[in-house]
């Protein structure tokens, strides 16, 4: 399989404090990543190199073939706007904008505004009757659908998910890695950073950080055997 | 979409968008009444000043060569006069819609029981026609504009239009009362060339040395002069520009100017333009500024703008620090959404066009409350002042039209930088 992703021993330094300490990882395309670790270990920073959000200190950044790293962030805007989405902890929607709005805002910083396409995202993660309430009017729930379904808008290559389920109760957290499985068996690439083992234990490929670096990188071997029960 | 989320950002920050357009509405209503009334100001304080009486005297050429040598009034030895008839020359120079009112001042002293008294000969609300190559000029003039201060304590002013057949005069207060002077009474006073009976139309109170006077008409004082249709001085008042270095260059000699300043002078009201073309109506005549009163015009003029482009410009930084602070705190409020934008792939230029179309759209809406009450401040002004309505110039509206927009992209300015510092792996995700 082909890589998606390539970090080449990458390190982000903020003083003295070593948010990545010299780390490599790859991501194949298709597949599903979940980054684990304790908090300050170097989850979000990782993600945010990962999502063309910040630059590393040092090392380079391969996606899709590209070095990315030395690039500006005007070109790195572009890019994450065209390659990947992005699902948030919480949920970040605006709340003056409709679910169905929420979607279209991505479109209309990508290309072009259509309801229709966004209506068809709403609908693939279940919530097309729910296109014309506003975010006050769903639950936590929905809300993070919708947020997956801004993110998949704009078909990138990868979706990059911080703590997707942090605010969410158990049966929410269900529905939304459920998404997760179908998006994987669609073939779209997912990285989830969570600290919940529960989330990350339903990932093809397990990388666990501490203190900046990577100090595990195992497959799920549970993985074939949950996806048949699930689906 | 795009106005869908400034929309959104109304409804939602409509408090603080009304902020902004009552802090911008302040600012433009200020600058739109400073600006009308500073570009009014010239003509109200000409106005104002011509109550205090005229700025141009014209004086026969002979009597103005002997005052300026000896820098002394030549008073009743004075030879040489300006014909009557050439009074209406007047109505017909270039700036002569400029001349609110002129009458002519013949001074004599006369015996009144057997005291002497000085008299003045003058218009008061004279009616006067004048043909001129086929054209008739006509203007209703005299002293009642141009001695507007005086105190009438009896009586009323003189009225040279009624035909009662009766000579009327007005005595100064001091006279009336030494001499025991009431309205109504019949004074005799007597000449070097005959004598007349004055009906007293009104008893006046100047302030001055005329409240020894006695004032008649122009023609009652030629007779008991014997001065039939001649004229010793006439008084003009005249509303003038102030003076500038072009005024100043023209009034030492006007043959000094290029021909593009000469015309630019002579196109101009100067007061000495003013006199320059008196003198061409009037050859044998010699015009001269008040330069008293012409000075006072262009100082307070000088000043008033002065003054009213300085409250314009504190009242503009004002409202700029106001939507610096406003915008900056709404910009802080809406960062988890603005960077959100950046998240999902909006360059900083879009998102900056976003935030500046929804100020600047508030910012009109605030310079249009602004103009009207800057209109409704320049008529309280106009009134409270100079008791009269400022009239509200086009230009004025284009110019507070510039000063929003530049007033509301400079205070943008703090929040536009902050923006684009904004990092979405910052806001949304809260540090590393």
């Amino acid at each position: 399989m082909s890589k998606l992703l390539e970090l080449k021993n990458i390190s982000k330094v903020y003083g003295d404090l070593h948010a990545l300490d010299n780390v490599c990882l790859s991501v194949d395309k298709g597949e599903w990543i979940a980054i684990m670790g304790p908090s300050g270990s170097g989850k979000s920073t990782m993600m945010n190199i990962i999502g063309c959000m910040d630059k590393p200190s040092t090392g380079q950044v391969i996606f899709d073939g590209k070095d990315i790293s030395k690039e500006s962030r005007r070109k790195l805007t572009e890019f994450h706007r065209d390659k990947i989405g992005l699902v948030f902890q919480q949920f970040h929607l605006i709340n003056y904008l409709n679910a169905v709005e929420n979607v279209m805002v991505a479109q209309y910083y990508h290309s072009m505004p259509d309801e229709k396409e966004a209506l068809e995202a709403l609908e693939r993660v279940g919530l097309k009757d729910r296109a014309k309430h506003l975010p006050s009017q769903l639950s936590g729930g929905e809300q993070q659908r919708v947020c997956i379904a801004r993110a998949l808008i704009n078909s990138p290559e990868l979706i990059l998910a911080d703590e997707p389920t942090g605010n969410l109760d158990e049966a929410n957290e269900n529905i939304v890695l459920d998404i997760f499985r179908q998006l994987h068996k669609e073939g779209t690439s997912l990285v989830v950073v969570t600290h919940d083992p529960e989330v990350g234990e339903v990932a093809q490929r397990i990388v666990r950080l501490e203190h900046g670096k990577i100090v595990s990188d195992k497959k799920n071997e549970q993985f074939s055997e949950q996806q048949e029960v699930s689906l | 979409m795009f106005f869908r989320m400034v929309r959104g950002t109304f409804a939602r920050q409509w408090k603080k968008m009304l902020m902004i357009a009552v802090t911008v509405a302040l600012g433009a209503s200020i600058a739109t009444a400073m600006l009308n009334v500073m570009l009014g100001v010239g003509d109200k304080i000409n106005e104002e000043l011509k109550t205090y009486g005229s700025n141009v005297t014209v004086v026969p050429q002979s009597e103005a060569v002997i005052s300026k040598l000896y820098n002394v009034e030549n008073g009743d030895v004075q030879t040489e006069f300006i014909s009557q008839d050439k009074l209406g020359e007047l109505l017909t120079i270039f700036w002569a819609n400029n001349i609110t009112d002129f009458a002519p001042v013949n001074d004599t002293t006369v015996t009144l029981d057997s005291s002497e008294v000085k008299l003045v000969g003058t218009w008061f609300n004279h009616h006067m026609e004048f043909v001129k190559k086929g054209t008739t000029y006509q203007r209703d003039t005299g002293i009642i504009n141009l001695r507007s201060w005086w105190d009438i304590e009896e009586g009323g002013w003189l009225d040279e239009q009624q035909s009662s057949g009766d000579e009327y005069a007005m005595v100064g207060s001091q006279l009336a009362k030494d001499k025991g002077i009431s309205a109504g009474d019949t004074l005799r006073v007597k000449g070097e060339n005959g004598e007349e009976e004055l009906v007293v139309a009104g008893v006046f109170e100047s302030g001055d040395d005329e409240d020894d006077c006695i004032y008649t008409t122009l023609s009652a004082e030629q007779r008991l002069t014997g001065t039939n249709d001649l004229i010793k001085k006439v008084e003009v008042s005249a509303i003038t520009s102030p003076d500038d270095e072009l005024a100043v260059k023209a009034a030492r000699n006007p043959s000094l100017l290029s021909g593009d300043e000469y015309d630019l002078w002579y196109c101009t009201a100067y007061v000495s333009s003013i006199c320059f073309q008196i003198q061409e109506a009037i050859p044998e005549a010699s015009a001269s500024a008040v330069r008293q009163i012409a000075d006072s015009e262009g100082k307070i003029l000088e000043k008033t703008q002065l003054l009213m482009t300085l409250i314009t410009f504190l009242s503009l930084l004002g409202a700029t620090l106001g939507i610096s602070n406003l915008v900056t705190s709404g910009v802080m409020e809406r960062s988890a959404e603005l960077a959100l934008l950046k998240a999902v792939g909006a360059k900083n230029g879009q998102i900056t066009l976003l935030v500046l179309t929804e100020i600047t759209i508030t910012s009109i809406i605030g310079a249009a409350a602004g103009y009207f009450m800057g209109y409704a401040f320049a008529q309280i002004i106009g009134q409270t002042v100079f008791s009269s309505s400022i009239e509200m110039s086009g230009m004025v509206a284009f110019i507070v039209v510039v000063l929003v927009i530049a007033v509301t992209l400079v205070g943008s300015i703090p929040a536009v930088r902050m923006l684009l510092r904004l990092r979405p792996s910052e806001v949304l995700h809260g540090g590393h």
